[in-house]
C-alpha cells in the first residue's frame, strides 16, 4: 500500500450472529482515488463487512475512523450523510415508483415544502448520464424494467447521493456486456474524481482490470492485503481455501458403476436468464453436489425440478421417461416421488405457530387419510417413527413447532417430507444456521437414505459440506453448469477454482453463454 | 417513449374510474325524467362527496399497503359531534368545525400510532379502534337528533352561480389542500415507498414511520370532513351502526374501483373519487330504471368483482410460481 492517507478505516470489527461469527477482526482501509477490490468464498464475511461499513448492521466490538475520527452509523441514512453509499446486491428499489422518484428517494428537492418534480427531473437525468444509462426514461415505472435496467437505476440512484465512498456488492451480476462495460467507464471516471470505491465481485477479470488493491476475506478475518496484479489467479485461490475443518462425515461407499437409467435427469434446462442450457443426472444412491458461489440459479434449478417455474425450457426425466412437472403437488406425487427441503425453513417449509404434529404430517396427509379422513393411529405411527429416525427433541408433538431450536425445526421439515417415502430429494442449503451436531446428524441421514435407494441433489453453500457429503459436485456459474468434479477431484482448490471460473487444470470448455 | 405515455400508464386506473363515471352518469341524466339539471347534478353531488371524502381517506392508508375499518366510524363519530358543536354564532361554529375537524385528525392519529409503532396489523386495530370510535358515537347520540348552523349547512350543500354545487367545490378545495400537497411531499412518496416495498424504502433512508403516520392521521380528517358533510346534509347527528359500517366496506369498494391497488405504493385519491362518484351513480341508475332496490347491493358486488378481476391479470405473466405468494 502506498503512502496515502486512508479515508476510511475498520479497525478489529467483529459481528456474530447467534453461534456463528461472520466476521472476526477485521481490518480494512480505503483510500481516495481507488479501487479495492474484496475477494472470499461464500461466507468469509464480505456481505457482513459492507453492511457493517453501510449502517445496516451494528458491529459487536471495533471501531470505524473517517477522516480521522471515530464514527458509528445508526442506519443506512446515517452512512449515506457521512458519504458511504452502499449499491447492494439485493435491489433497494421501490418497484411502484419511477425512476426519478428512486434515483432521488433519500433526499428529495423541495420548493415550499413539496417535492419539486422539475428539479427532480433534471438531478435523475444527470445522473443516469453520469452512469451510462441514458436509454432509461426518467418517468418509467422501476418495476417495468428489466434486472439489467434496474441495475444501472441502481447505480445512478448511488451516485445523485455524491457519495465519498462508493460500495459495489455484486453490482454487475446482472448486467449485459455492453453495460458493464460502460460501468466501468464510470467507475474509472470516479476513480479519477478522488472517490473511493470498494469493489466486492467474484469475476477474476473484471477484478483484474478495475482494481488497484486488493483484500482477501477468509474465515471473517482479512487474510491478505496486495497490490492489484502482483498475484497470479491460482496464489489468489490459494490464499481464499484453507478453512478450518470441524465437521465429521460418514464414508462414501465405492463408487458403484453407474445405473443404466438416472433416477432424475435434465436435459437443457434454461429459464429466463437464470438458468442457461443446464443438463445434468442424478442415479439412484448417489448424492450429487450443487457447488459454486451463491446465486449462479442453483436455488432456481431446484425450482425447476420441483415444478415451482413456468415457462421453462428442456426436458426433465424420471427413471428415463420425460415428464411434465406443473406444480409442487405434482412432483411429490408418487409417480415421480420427489421432495423439497427448502433453504427457508420458515417461510417455504414449517407453519410456525402450528403443532410439530400437524407440520409433520402435512405433506402426507394424503397418504394417511380415506375418503378426506385422517386415520390419527396410521398418523401417529409415522409420526413416531420419524420422530425417533431423526432424534427430533421436542417437549412434545403438540407444541407450536417455532418454539423448537433450529435444528430440530430443520429436521421436522425434513421427517415431513421423508413420510412420503421420497425416491428423490432436492435439498436447498439444508445445514444454515444449524448447529454442528445437527449438521452431523443430517449428514449421516442423506448417507444413510442414499444407501436405501434415494437419489440426493444437494446444494450446499458450504464447500466443506460438498466435499465431505458428495459422490459428485456440478459446479454452476451464471446459471449453467461449469465443471463436473468426480470423487477425489473434489477439493477446496478445485471447488472454488471453478466457482470463480478459473480453469486451472482443465482446459477450456466452451460453454460460455 | 414520450412522456405522455407515462403520464397515461400511471394515471391508467384514474382515467379508466373516470370513464366509468362519466359513462354511468351520461346514461343515468339521459334517462332522468327531469334530466340533465342543476337539481339533478346538485343531489347527486351531495349524495356522491359523502363517499368520495371517506374513499379518499382509505385511499392514503391503502397507499401505505394497510387497511382502516375504522373510517366510517370516524366518519360516524364526527357527525354526532357535529351535531352538538357546529352550531350557533359564527365564532361558535368556526370552532365547532375545528374542533369535528381536530377529532377525525386524532383518531386517525391514534390508529397510525397503533399500527406503527404498537406493531399491529392495520385490519386488527382499526376494528378494535373503530368499535370504540362507534361506541363513543353512541354515547353522544344514543338516538339521532342534534341539530347544525343551517345557514353553513345550506350554503355548503347548495349551488354556487345557480348551477355549481357547493358540495362538489369543496371536494375540489379538500383536494388541493389535503391530497396535493400529501401527494408531493416527501412524506407522501414516503406513504408510497413503504407501501411498495418497506425494505427497499428502508435501506433508502426514507421515512417511512413518519410517512405511515401522515396517512392514518389524514385519513382521519378526511373522514371528519365527510362527517361533517353528512351533518349539513341531514341536520342531524345518528350513531347508526350499519349505515357506519357500509360507508367503511364501500370505502374500500371505491378505492378498488378507482385503480387504487390494495397491495400498496400505487393509485391515487383522484381515482378513488371518480370510484366512490361511479359506486354511488349504481344506486341512481337502477332508480332511473324501475328497478326494485333490491337489486342494489346484488348490482353493486357484480360490478366490484368485475373491477377487481381486472387487476388480477398480471398473475398470469408471473413466472416463478413462488412469486403468487409475496
Amino acid at each position: 500500500m502506498d503512502g496515502a492517507v486512508p479515508l476510511f478505516r475498520m479497525e478489529g470489527i467483529s459481528k456474530r450472529y447467534g453461534g456463528v461469527r461472520a466476521l472476526e477482526k477485521a481490518e480494512l482501509s480505503v483510500t481516495p482515488g481507488s479501487i479495492h477490490a474484496i475477494l472470499g468464498e461464500n461466507g468469509a464475511g464480505k456481505s457482513t463487512l459492507i453492511k457493517v461499513m453501510a449502517g445496516v448492521v451494528a458491529p459487536d466490538e471495533g471501531r470505524m475512523m473517517l477522516d480521522g475520527s471515530e464514527v458509528t452509523f445508526a442506519s443506512p441514512a446515517a452512512a449515506n450523510q457521512a458519504g458511504i453509499v452502499c449499491i447492494f446486491q439485493e435491489l433497494s428499489l421501490v418497484p411502484e415508483l419511477s425512476v426519478a422518484d428512486n434515483i432521488v428517494i433519500s433526499d428529495p428537492p423541495k420548493r415550499f415544502g413539496m417535492i419539486d418534480r422539475k428539479a427532480q427531473r433534471r438531478i435523475a437525468e444527470e445522473a443516469l448520464a453520469r452512469a451510462g444509462a441514458s436509454d432509461i426514461h426518467p418517468l418509467a415505472l422501476v418495476k417495468d424494467l428489466p434486472l439489467s435496467r434496474r441495475q444501472m437505476v441502481e447505480i445512478a440512484k448511488a451516485l445523485a447521493r455524491k457519495p465519498r465512498i462508493l460500495i459495489l456488492d455484486e453490482a454487475t451480476s446482472a448486467l449485459t456486456a455492453a453495460d458493464v462495460a460502460r460501468v466501468f467507464a464510470v467507475l474509472k471516471r470516479l476513480r479519477s474524481e478522488g472517490l473511493a470505491l470498494l469493489y466486492i465481485s467474484h469475476r477474476m477479470n473484471e477484478i483484474a482490470e478495475l482494481a488497484d488493491q486488493c483484500t482477501v476475506f477468509r474465515n471473517g478475518r482479512n487474510v491478505a492485503s496486495y497490490a492489484a496484479g502482483t498475484k497470479s489467479d491460482n496464489e489468489v485461490v490459494e490464499l481464499m481455501i484453507g478453512r478450518e475443518y470441524s465437521h465429521i462425515f460418514p464414508p462414501k461407499p465405492a463408487r458403484a458403476a453407474a445405473a443404466a437409467t438416472p433416477a432424475l435427469e435434465a436435459r437443457s434446462l434454461s429459464w429466463t436468464d437464470r438458468l442457461h442450457d443446464v443438463s445434468l443426472s442424478v442415479g439412484a444412491g448417489e448424492v450429487v453436489g450443487l457447488g459454486g458461489l451463491d446465486g449462479q440459479g442453483q436455488r432456481e434449478l431446484l425450482l425447476a425440478f420441483f415444478g415451482v417455474l413456468r415457462g421453462l425450457s428442456g426436458q426433465i426425466l424420471i427413471d428415463g421417461r420425460p415428464v411434465a412437472i406443473a406444480s409442487p403437488a405434482a412432483a411429490r406425487d408418487d409417480r415421480i416421488g420427489m421432495a423439497l427441503i427448502p433453504e427457508d425453513r420458515k417461510t417455504e417449509g414449517l407453519m410456525l405457530p402450528m403443532t410439530v404434529r400437524e407440520n409433520l404430517s402435512f405433506a402426507a396427509l394424503d397418504r394417511l387419510s380415506r375418503a378426506g379422513i385422517i386415520d390419527r393411529a396410521a398418523e401417529q405411527r409415522l409420526i413416531d417413527d420419524m420422530v425417533g429416525l431423526l432424534a427430533i427433541k421436542t417437549a412434545g408433538l403438540d407444541i407450536p413447532v417455532g418454539a423448537l431450536s433450529g435444528g430440530n425445526q430443520q429436521k421436522v421439515v425434513i421427517a415431513k417430507w421423508l413420510m412420503r417415502q421420497p425416491r428423490i430429494i432436492l435439498l436447498n442449503d439444508p445445514t444454515r444456521g444449524i448447529d454442528v451436531g445437527t449438521k452431523q446428524e443430517l449428514y449421516q441421514l442423506m448417507r444413510k437414505l442414499a444407501d436405501q435407494g434415494a437419489a440426493i441433489l444437494f446444494y450446499s453453500t458450504d464447500y466443506d459440506e460438498l466435499i465431505g457429503c458428495c459422490d459428485r459436485v456440478l459446479v454452476l456459474y451464471d446459471g449453467a453448469v461449469k465443471r463436473e468434479l468426480v470423487g477425489a477431484e473434489i477439493t477446496e482448490r478445485a471447488l472454488i477454482a471453478s466457482a470463480l471460473n478459473i480453469h486451472e487444470e482443465m482446459p477450456k470448455q466452451g460453454a460460455d453463454a | 417513449m414520450k412522456d405522455w405515455r407515462y403520464w397515461l400508464a400511471e394515471q391508467r386506473g384514474t382515467l379508466l374510474a373516470f370513464g366509468i363515471f362519466v359513462v354511468m352518469f351520461v346514461i343515468y341524466t339521459s334517462n332522468h325524467p327531469a334530466g340533465f339539471t342543476a337539481n339533478v347534478v346538485q343531489t347527486a353531488s351531495n349524495k356522491g362527496v359523502l363517499l368520495a371524502f371517506v374513499a379518499m381517506a382509505q385511499t392514503l392508508v391503502v397507499i401505505t399497503a394497510g387497511i382502516d375499518l375504522s373510517v366510517g366510524m370516524i366518519f360516524t363519530l364526527t357527525n354526532c359531534l357535529a351535531s352538538w358543536l357546529v352550531v350557533g354564532t359564527g365564532i361558535e361554529t368556526a370552532f365547532g368545525v375545528l374542533a369535528v375537524l381536530g377529532t377525525g385528525l386524532l383518531c386517525g392519529a391514534i390508529n397510525g400510532a397503533i399500527v406503527i409503532y404498537g406493531r399491529l396489523q392495520p385490519i386488527v386495530a382499526t376494528i378494535a379502534t373503530g368499535a370504540v370510535y362507534f361506541g363513543i358515537a353512541l354515547l353522544l347520540r344514543p338516538f339521532p337528533g342534534g341539530s347544525v348552523n343551517e345557514g353553513l349547512a345550506d350554503a355548503l350543500t347548495g349551488r354556487l352561480f345557480g348551477f355549481v354545487p357547493a358540495s362538489l367545490v369543496t371536494l375540489l378545495a379538500v383536494v388541493l389542500v389535503v391530497w396535493v400537497p400529501f401527494s408531493r411531499s416527501v412524506l407522501g412518496r414516503a406513504a408510497y415507498a413503504a407501501g411498495s416495498s418497506e425494505m427497499a424504502a428502508y435501506m433508502s433512508g426514507v421515512p417511512i414511520r413518519r410517512g405511515k403516520f401522515a396517512a392514518y392521521a389524514l385519513a382521519g380528517l378526511l373522514a371528519a370532513i365527510g362527517g361533517l358533510f353528512l351533518t349539513f346534509f341531514t341536520y342531524t347527528g345518528d350513531a347508526a351502526y350499519a349505515s357506519g359500517n357500509a360507508y367503511t366496506l364501500f370505502s374500500i369498494a371505491a378505492v378498488v374501483l378507482g385503480g387504487v391497488s390494495l397491495f400498496g405504493g400505487k393509485g391515487s385519491a383522484i381515482g378513488a373519487i371518480f370510484g366512490a362518484l361511479a359506486f354511488r351513480t349504481i344506486g341512481d341508475l337502477l332508480f332511473v330504471f324501475d328497478f326494485d332496490p333490491l337489486w342494489q347491493p346484488l348490482f353493486q358486488g357484480v360490478i366490484l368483482l368485475i373491477a377487481v378481476s381486472l387487476g388480477a391479470f398480471a398473475l398470469f405473466r408471473v413466472r416463478n410460481r413462488l412469486e403468487w405468494f409475496l
